[in-house]
């Protein structure tokens, strides 16, 4: 009896369609389009600023209009979205044993959202926000 | 006991005849407590004899009756029918060719397996007079989640770096080759790299995570593949950044 094992196609654009799980990944790498887009903007921002004070503050002004502002909203929900997503995932990728047990996967990702507080609070210091 | 008719989609192909696979729905009377396994044995019973799968031992730990159940990897013999309303789509495992009905063509898995070497290669060798190879409790709790793998095949079925590149190695096969690095009584790490630190193997995952959640015996496949890809890249800063070869 000859083997004729059937293939089932799968598509290569759809395919996240198929379970919510899927589109819960996929709401999470498309944030690095929004954050490579910052990152652009920041690209800009520094050689607008080695053109000298008049050229960064136009680059100031042209980025504090409502819809530079509402698309830095959008930009900064998905940055959030991407720090949250991770910081949940990285128990799996960073687990601490301690003797027999393992540390509860909630410390590490509190010792996240700490550093994340930190390291905001001391860039918003040293931007003289505080 | 109760009993009550239970209908089932079940894809159907017998390569001798269908150009492709279609469903045929069954009505089978079932007991409250039946798993979707028992309404399956009771068609080939009663109803069809000719419907083809794979089961062995009924409690979860042979691994051999992962089907897609309503469209989710799940093992047969631990989907319980009260859990389900409506009628129950059975189809074989995803992401693997099917052999006849709902059993799938496992030789890719098999093959990926061997390759990622399964088993003890003992870091030194030890005659029968030196003793056993001994290990504490605390160096056993470091891997022994990832033992827990029953080869079911249920986190290829919901990889979809899998779907999409059937090169990769896959969770399972990682997860296993993890298991034994962590083992204390090892020393086939460096061999086991070659295969699972490269393109198709573990940086293919993009840490999608749907292994771990239709994982039936929580071993946490993606965790094992987040800690793999960790662990190589510390290999490669050992080896490009500090001096002479360190690894």
């Amino acid at each position: 009896m000859s083997r004729r094992p059937f293939v089932r196609q799968v598509s290569r654009t759809r395919w996240y369609f198929k379970h919510s799980r899927y589109l819960r990944y996929m709401s999470r790498e498309v944030t690095c389009v929004f954050i490579g887009a910052f990152a652009l903007l920041l690209l800009c921002a520094v050689e607008r600023l080695s053109e000298g004070q008049a050229a960064y503050e136009s680059f100031l002004a042209a980025i504090t209009g409502p819809w530079s502002i509402l698309g830095l909203s959008i930009v900064l929900i998905f940055a959030v979205h991407n720090a949250i997503s991770w910081f949940n995932v990285t128990p799996k990728a960073l687990p601490v044993q301690i003797g027999e047990g393992f540390l509860p996967g909630r410390f590490i990702v509190a010792a996240h959202y700490a550093a994340w507080i930190l390291i905001s609070l001391a860039v918003l210091f040293f931007a003289g926000v505080l | 006991m109760n009993e009550r008719m239970v209908q089932l989609d079940v894809l159907r192909y017998d390569p001798q005849i269908d150009d492709e696979p279609h469903f045929q729905r069954y009505e089978v009377p079932c007991k409250e407590e039946w798993v979707v396994l028992d309404a399956l044995n009771a068609i080939k019973e009663s109803i069809d004899p000719t419907l083809n799968y794979r089961w062995s031992c009924h409690m979860a730990v042979c691994g051999s009756c992962g089907m897609m159940i309503n469209g989710e990897p799940r093992l047969s013999c631990h989907a319980f029918l009260r859990d389900f309303e409506g009628v129950i789509r059975v189809e074989p495992l995803a992401n693997f060719p099917i052999e006849r009905d709902l059993v799938t063509v496992a030789d890719d898995f098999i093959d990926k397996l061997k390759r990622v070497k399964p088993y003890l290669i003992p870091g030194e060798t030890r005659s029968i007079d030196e003793g056993e190879y001994i290990q504490t409790p605390a160096q056993l709790m470091k891997y022994r989640h990832f033992s827990m793998c029953i080869n079911c095949m249920l986190c290829y079925a919901a990889c979809p770096q899998y779907a999409l590149q059937p090169l990769f190695l896959g969770p399972a096969a990682i997860t296993l080759a993890h298991r034994y690095n962590l083992d204390s009584r090892d020393g086939g790490r460096d061999e086991r790299q070659q295969v699972i630190a490269t393109n198709e193997g573990v940086w293919e995952c993009s840490f999608v995570g749907a292994c771990s959640e239709v994982c039936p015996k929580a071993v946490d496949p993606a965790g094992a593949l987040q800690q793999v890809k960790v662990a190589s890249t510390l290999d490669w800063f050992r080896e490009h950044l500090l001096p002479g070869d360190t690894k």
